[in-house]
């Protein structure tokens, strides 16, 4: 899995869930990504950026660009939050600690290809996803 | 701070959200529509959504809370304009807006609000002529 680029960006506050939005557009668009598939990738890019402004207090967002033997995004979002306790409930439908629908893990995980889910209560969470072309 | 235009037409009220929109100002706009259908006692929102890239979860709950909340105080809300690759992620996300009422373009929107403000008028109408 050679990375050809990669970039990292703050993920802290509301107007970074715009930029992380805006930085994964670029990326998939420059990559050569569908429409239906750009749409997809920077909604789970904003799902989890949410989640690490909310439930992690911040953290940041590694964007590579993935290519041989084949194309695709990784995004790494990490956290130094509190962790997340229950990892299956965590990714279950309709769970949620916030007021959101509960639908921003697993949700996340149905629009992109590989999702790997690393959390330590008291230490963080580290999210790692890649959507192919 | 930064607002979404609400503009008022007749009794409706419409929306174009043309920014990528921050979980604030999608909030803010909440409270605003709720207050201006108050204010102007407007049967109907519309809200245009065609210039939008993504819609989240988040912004598909303010969508459903706009429609609820409007409802509560007598208004419909049609939301116009979905992008294909929107509503095939939406879908796929988990969200299928229910309770939101959708129409492809503005025009099938403002059509349908129409219809479902004077429907009742209308029908009274078609009873006379028969």
């Amino acid at each position: 899995m050679a990375v050809t680029s990669s970039e990292t960006v703050p993920v802290v506050s509301e107007a970074d869930i715009v930029n992380v939005r805006r930085c994964v557009r670029e990326s998939a668009a420059k990559l050569g990504f569908s429409l239906v598939d750009q749409t997809k990738v920077v909604t789970a890019a904003s799902e989890l950026a949410r989640n690490t402004v909310i439930h992690g207090h911040g953290g940041r967002m590694e964007l590579a660009t993935l290519n041989g033997p084949r194309v695709g995004i990784r995004l790494i979002f990490e956290d130094q939050g509190p962790g997340i306790p229950d990892l299956d409930l965590a990714l279950r439908d309709g769970f949620t600690t916030g007021s959101g629908l509960g639908l921003g893990l697993g949700g996340s995980k149905r629009l992109v290809n590989e999702f790997e889910l690393k959390s330590r209560v008291g230490e963080g969470t580290k999210v790692t996803v890649i959507r192919w072309k | 701070m930064e607002k979404i235009p609400i503009l008022r037409m007749g009794e409706f009220l419409l929306v174009t959200i043309q920014v990528d929109m921050h979980d604030r100002l999608a909030m803010t706009l909440q409270d605003d529509l709720t207050n201006r259908i108050s204010q102007t006692g407007a049967k109907g929102v519309l809200i245009d959504i065609s210039s939008l890239e993504i819609v989240d979860s988040f912004i598909g709950r303010m969508l459903g809370n706009i429609a609820s909340t409007s409802r509560v105080l007598d208004a419909e809300t049609v939301v116009v304009g979905m992008q294909p690759a929107v509503a095939i992620t939406l879908v796929e996300l988990g969200m299928s807006l229910e309770g939101v009422r959708t129409a492809l373009n503005v025009d099938a929107g403002m059509e349908l609000l129409r219809k479902s403000v004077n429907g009742h008028e209308e029908s009274e109408y078609g009873s006379y002529f028969q």
